[in-house]
């Protein structure tokens, strides 16, 4: 079996183990759901904290905004807002299939769009800041749109919003979300196997290891950031979106902007497993996942402290993760070799002797 | 000859300190051109200056006859002047291979060019250039991981990926050994020859600038001392009082 051959096995038997996994486990459906989320959330928030080394605390503002544009797309399409909002609790307004669906797909590609614009008008303030002051920065504008929309009372303010129902039995709800997670998370892990097979993954990488050198070859460095984190906005605007409608109703500091849970989590989930690699966040996300639904069953009352020390042990002992820890055991297996062949040959060439002296 | 680079009565001072002033030099196309003088006169800043880090105060710098003083670094660089830094810069958690790639020039690619893979052909000058620098061997190693002097020569080889007008280096032979000294004179003299590179050259070690450069400029205190040939230079009375400590 060639090397290609196992590797469409392996992409395959993820597929279906995606497909099956709720079938096969219906009670563990939503939380299936919000594992694939957890690894959209890990892979995006990569882009920019792995691969170009920029810590971002703030990533959660794309993942509340797009699920508020999300919603009032889906909602302002066919009633008015302001009248939904104002009402909440007092009517029940009920949407036809019809009406659910197209408001949910228009609700979804807006949201991402429209993440991607903020990301870059956003990001056109926040990039002149580096290193802690840049983690800082993108934390106080996450915590700041979350108390701003809270005061907003177009979009019911701190009372929330209750999304439309939809137009299904509970078991078909579930599994409608269940896919639209699975889909999003394996359309952004196929997105970003792509990008980090071009030149855009170096420029990135690039602008992590020394920004300053970077700018002195010439590179459009703000063109690469802007860029990149729009990617991440993008796909944090759909998974906003998708969220909200699961849980059915949304409010800024817990749902939309839950900056100490979702927002450290996408922060943990990638230094777990391995900064700056593809399969990292993945692993990671599966890992923390599985830890933190344990601890939640079986350790309530000290979940909280298992996962500080979750933390504290991830941080102290094990800071480059795990794919960062398999690339320093089996270096040969990333490709990190000396050219033996032409090493030996090179032995006893004058160059070669100077430049290993 | 063509005067490649034109500094004119440029002035730079940080607060109080005087860092360069009413500098004036040329700097001629297809040549090796020196830059000499005691710690702190004044020469990281000339570079700084005119590869756009920081704005001057006054004067006004011209590359091929346009003036970029007001211009940014990374303008700059697409321009065509390069520098390499004293604390040796490459991207260090990268393999030597990448580090070339992405150093190859940025002048004229599109927006959609980023979302392309390298061309073969370009991946093939990173491997000569790596082979022209003697690391080839090492070509699928960290960067980081390399000694010193290995890194010196990947930055060097870099720097010659973009293929750039004019190589400002900042002290190249900085902390490598004599044995290795040689083989970069070689290599930058035939860098100069063979690739037609401008070089603009900080040096401290006098055997080197001596034997490099065809024309030296002698910078003390930030002002721009003595002018002139290597021979002229090392007879000239002020430059010996200057590194003598007679000033």
């Amino acid at each position: 079996m060639n090397l290609q051959f196992k590797k469409i096995i392996f992409y395959a038997a993820i597929l279906l183990a995606g497909i099956f996994a709720p079938i096969v486990f219906p009670a563990y459906t939503f939380q299936l759901a919000v594992l694939w989320m957890m690894i959209l959330f890990a892979l995006t928030w990569d882009i920019l904290g792995g691969q170009m080394g920029y810590n971002s605390l703030g990533n959660i503002l794309f993942f509340g905004a797009g699920m508020y544009i999300c919603t009032v797309v889906q909602i302002g399409m066919y009633y008015d807002v302001a009248e939904y909002t104002a009402h909440f609790g007092a009517v029940k307004i009920d949407f036809t299939p019809y009406q659910y669906f197209t408001g949910i797909s228009a609700g979804l590609v807006i949201a991402a769009f429209a993440c991607a614009i903020i990301a870059v008008i956003f990001g056109w303030i926040v990039f002149g800041l580096r290193g802690p002051y840049f983690a800082i920065g993108t934390l106080g504008v996450a915590i700041a749109a979350g108390e701003l929309v809270g005061a907003w009372d177009y979009v019911g303010g701190g009372g929330g919003i209750s999304l439309p129902n939809y137009p299904g039995g509970p078991g078909d709800r579930e599994m409608f979300f269940y896919m639209l997670c699975f889909i999003s998370a394996v359309c952004t892990f196929i997105f970003l196997k792509w990008l980090y097979s071009t030149r855009f993954q170096l420029a990135l990488n690039a602008i992590r290891d020394d920004e300053e050198k970077a700018e002195a070859m010439g590179i459009h460095t703000n063109r690469y950031k802007t860029i990149a984190w729009s990617f991440a906005a993008f796909f944090l605007g759909i998974s906003g979106g998708i969220f909200g409608n699961m849980t059915g109703f949304i409010e800024p500091l817990e749902v939309a902007f839950p900056t100490v849970t979702f927002g450290i989590f996408m922060v943990l989930m990638v230094l777990l497993g391995g900064k700056g690699t593809l399969w990292g966040p993945v692993i990671g996300a599966i890992i923390f996942h599985v830890i933190k639904e344990i601890t939640w069953t079986y350790l309530l009352g000290w979940q909280w402290v298992a996962l500080g020390a979750l933390i504290i042990i991830n941080v102290v002992y094990f800071q480059q993760g795990i794919m960062g820890w398999a690339q320093e055991k089996w270096p040969e297996f990333f490709g990190i070799t000396v050219d033996e062949a032409i090493a030996s040959a090179e032995e006893n060439s004058p160059a070669e002797k100077e430049a290993s002296l | 000859m063509n005067k490649i680079i034109q500094v004119r009565d440029v002035n730079k001072s940080f607060g109080g300190v005087v860092a360069n002033s009413n500098i004036s030099m040329d700097v001629e196309e297809g040549k090796i051109t020196g830059l000499i003088g005691p710690n702190g006169s004044g020469k990281t800043t000339l570079f700084n200056s005119i590869v756009g880090y920081h704005p001057i105060d006054s004067g006004t710098i011209h590359f091929d006859n346009r003036e970029i003083s007001q211009l940014k670094v990374q303008k700059i660089a697409r321009l065509g002047i390069l520098r390499t830094f004293q604390q040796t810069r490459i991207y260090s958690k990268m393999n030597c291979v990448k580090n070339m790639l992405i150093s190859a020039a940025h002048h004229n690619t599109k927006w959609l060019d980023m979302f392309t893979e390298y061309p073969q052909e370009l991946t093939e000058r990173a491997e000569h250039l790596l082979e022209f620098v003697g690391l080839y061997s090492k070509r699928f190693l960290i960067s980081g991981d390399l000694s010193f002097g290995q890194q010196k020569l990947l930055e060097f080889a870099m720097a010659l990926m973009n293929e750039p007008k004019v190589l400002l280096l900042d002290e190249p032979t900085a902390g490598i050994n004599p044995t290795l000294i040689n083989g970069l004179i070689d290599r930058l003299k035939r860098a100069n020859h063979e690739f037609g590179i401008t070089l603009f050259v900080i040096e401290h070690n006098m055997r080197v600038v001596m034997n490099l450069a065809e024309s030296i400029y002698c910078l003390a205190h930030g002002e721009m001392l003595s002018h002139g040939t290597p021979e002229a230079i090392k007879q000239d009375q002020k430059v010996i009082d200057a590194y003598l400590g007679a000033h």
